[in-house]
């Protein structure tokens, strides 16, 4: 059993059905990607994961504890980090504090009165946020308002804010969408130099495949709420359930 | 002061200056001259300056750092005030345990109302927060008048306990006091035709005021502040990075409400009886004007909002039609009357109109509020002088 083990899940908006006896097992120390057309239910899968949607039926286990029914801080403490796809970070604090929060939240965990000590106090949590923005770059605009950063930066800021709590599991939510190729590529870099070196199981929804391919090293292919395919990325590209599940739709 | 950096450490002693000057600072003009009238430093008004610095200071912990916008502040206040004349009423006239046992109910006070206003955000949580208020406000004026004694108020009188202190045998009824300083206790300064009064009630209000200040500093600075202004910019990348958002807002709640209970617990010690208007959420939105004023999320935005606002309240609210009649005598019969009249709506009742004017000048212009205009002051300053010497270092260095 990997370190995030998904079972029969399914979900249902109405009468849509989202997600059908899907059926994961995330490997510990791997990426792991999914893909699939539009609509195929990649983001709901997600977000069964992190404490936002319930799934209707199934289980969702991580490290053996169950995910499902706790919510989205008590799922962060337990070492899932998570990157949205449009970047959700503190716009109106400066990339310095954006980093800081994270490690504290690592230390202090969900809740500290924390009031009295000062921020610049706390030098070991300098270090780590400074270590941090080192690697993903960032470290000459730290005195820079989030807001008014490009949206490869923010992008890397927020991966930043993830990977400096040292979270078990990383799920990204389609982590270059949006990005210019120069920065999707350094992201790329980015994520492949984590994963050597610290061994941080991903998770990546992704569209490119040009990523999907250069990173992953699993792919499940998820489509109509089912995975139809999970196998190694070579065994995927000449697959013919996946090129129908993409081109099907052009066929009709 | 090694606790808070060197920055804040100069306004810290900026204030307190500040305070310990007040008298004089706030009485520029000779006591017989016609300039009299714009004088601020009586003691009445100098305490009223320091407690609603103390409301404003609180409330901008909750508003100014998690965004969250309370119409029921007044509430707390009201709350503080009512506990400290039951004090007075029961123990002594000491002030001390008055203000303690205000701080504290007005803390358990707002940890019920804010526990259930926090439930929801944005302009629900502002309507609960009113609704709270409003309550506690109907309960004051007639449900709990045993407590509160309705509409009349609750004062002391000669027939209460009072089982710390000694019997009264003036007949007069007894004075808040500080272990015998009362807090009415004035003396005069005559200086050629100034006369500066040192109160020691305003002194009193004004160490408060110090001691406020500098804890909303260190929560400013605190890794706990620095959550609060993660709650008002992007809550969902908070809860995703394992932050339970609740318990820091509510603490926010909480000690803004401490932070009101000590402003009424003064108000009730500078003159000891309390009214249910002091819950109204006219004075509720008061303390939002003040805040918003001053500006929000600064440090010293708030206490200057506060100042601001009490000083027009109680100096354009003097000038009456008498007084502008002697101001404008020398004109003409007719154009003195045409002026008076339409002066006349700006000042004595209709000083709210001059405050309205006021307020949305500064909400157009100066959306930061009075500290913006400071700030842009000393940036056209700096300028000035960085033309001179060196342009990149003025451009190096903004304002904070």
């Amino acid at each position: 059993m990997g370190i995030l083990d998904v079972q029969n899940v399914n979900k249902s908006f109405g009468g849509l059905k989202a997600l059908h006896n899907v059926n994961l097992d995330i490997e510990e120390g791997k990426i792991h990607a999914i893909i699939g057309p539009n609509g195929a239910g990649k983001s709901t899968l997600l977000n069964c994961f992190v404490g936002k949607l319930m799934p209707d039926t199934g289980t969702v286990m991580f490290d053996g504890q169950s995910l499902l029914g706790i919510k989205p801080h008590e799922i962060n403490q337990l070492g899932v980090s998570r990157v949205f796809q449009t970047p959700e970070i503190f716009s109106e604090l400066t990339v310095w504090e954006n980093t800081l929060i994270p490690c504290f939240a690592k230390r202090d965990g969900s809740f500290a009165l924390n009031a009295l000590s000062r921020v610049s106090e706390n030098k070991d949590m300098a270090e780590k946020a400074e270590k941090m923005l080192v690697d993903v770059d960032l470290i000459n605009k730290k005195d820079m308002l989030a807001s008014s950063m490009s949206r490869g930066d923010k992008r890397r800021l927020e991966m930043a804010m993830c990977l400096s709590q040292n979270p078990k599991l990383l799920l990204l939510d389609e982590p270059t969408a949006g990005m210019a190729r120069a920065d999707t590529q350094s992201t790329i870099e980015l994520l492949k130099s984590i994963q050597k070196k610290l061994k941080i199981t991903m998770v990546i929804i992704e569209h490119d495949m040009g990523v999907v391919f250069s990173l992953a090293q699993k792919i499940s292919v998820l489509a109509q709420g089912t995975v139809i395919v999970e196998d190694v990325p070579e065994k995927i590209k000449g697959h013919p359930k996946v090129k129908e599940a993409y081109l099907g739709e052009a066929q009709v | 002061m090694k606790s808070i950096s060197n920055a804040d450490t100069r306004t810290l002693y900026f204030v307190a200056i500040i305070a310990i000057l007040a008298p004089f600072i706030l009485n520029p003009f000779p006591t017989d001259s016609g300039l009299a009238q714009f004088n601020a430093g009586y003691p009445d008004l100098m305490q009223r300056f320091a407690i609603y610095g103390i409301l404003a200071i609180g409330f901008n912990i909750l508003f100014g750092l998690t965004g969250y916008l309370s119409f029921g502040h007044a509430a707390f206040l009201g709350v503080g005030s009512y506990s400290a004349v039951w004090m007075f009423k029961l123990l002594s006239m000491n002030i001390i345990p008055a203000i303690i046992l205000s701080v504290i109910v007005a803390g358990l006070f707002s940890l019920l109302i804010g526990f259930i206003s926090l439930r929801r955000s944005g302009i629900y949580f502002s309507i609960l927060t009113l609704a709270f208020a409003q309550m506690s406000f109907a309960l004051a004026y007639s449900v709990l008048t045993p407590l509160t004694n309705g509409e009349t108020g609750l004062q002391i009188t000669l027939n209460d306990p009072r089982i710390f202190a000694a019997e009264n045998v003036s007949g007069n009824l007894p004075v808040t006091s500080l272990f015998g300083m009362e807090m009415r206790d004035t003396w005069t300064l005559n200086l050629g035709a100034w006369d500066f009064q040192f109160n020691i009630g305003y002194y009193i209000c004004a160490i408060f005021l110090l001691i406020a200040f500098y804890l909303s500093i260190r929560i400013f600075r605190s890794p706990f502040g620095m959550m609060l202004r993660a709650v008002k910019t992007n809550q969902t990348r908070l809860n995703y990075t394992g932050i339970n958002t609740r318990p820091y807002t509510l603490a926010a709640f909480v000690i803004s409400g401490m932070y009101a209970g000590l402003a009424g617990g003064l108000m009730a010690s500078m003159d000891p009886l309390a009214g249910a208007e002091r819950m109204q959420w006219t004075a509720s939105g008061e303390i939002v004007l003040m805040t918003i004023l001053g500006g929000t999320g600064t440090l010293l935005g708030p206490v200057m909002g506060a100042g601001f606002i009490k000083y027009f309240e109680n100096i354009f609210s003097k000038i009456n039609d008498t007084v502008l009649h002697g101001w404008f005598a020398w004109m003409p019969d007719g154009l003195e009357n045409v002026i008076v009249w339409i002066l006349h709506l700006f000042t004595g009742k209709g000083w709210h109109l001059t405050l309205g004017i006021m307020f949305m000048l500064i909400v157009i212009f100066l959306p930061g509020g009075l500290m913006e205009g400071m700030s842009r002051i000393g940036n056209w300053w700096k300028r000035r002088k960085g033309g001179d010497e060196n342009t990149s270092e003025a451009k190096s260095t903004p304002a904070e």
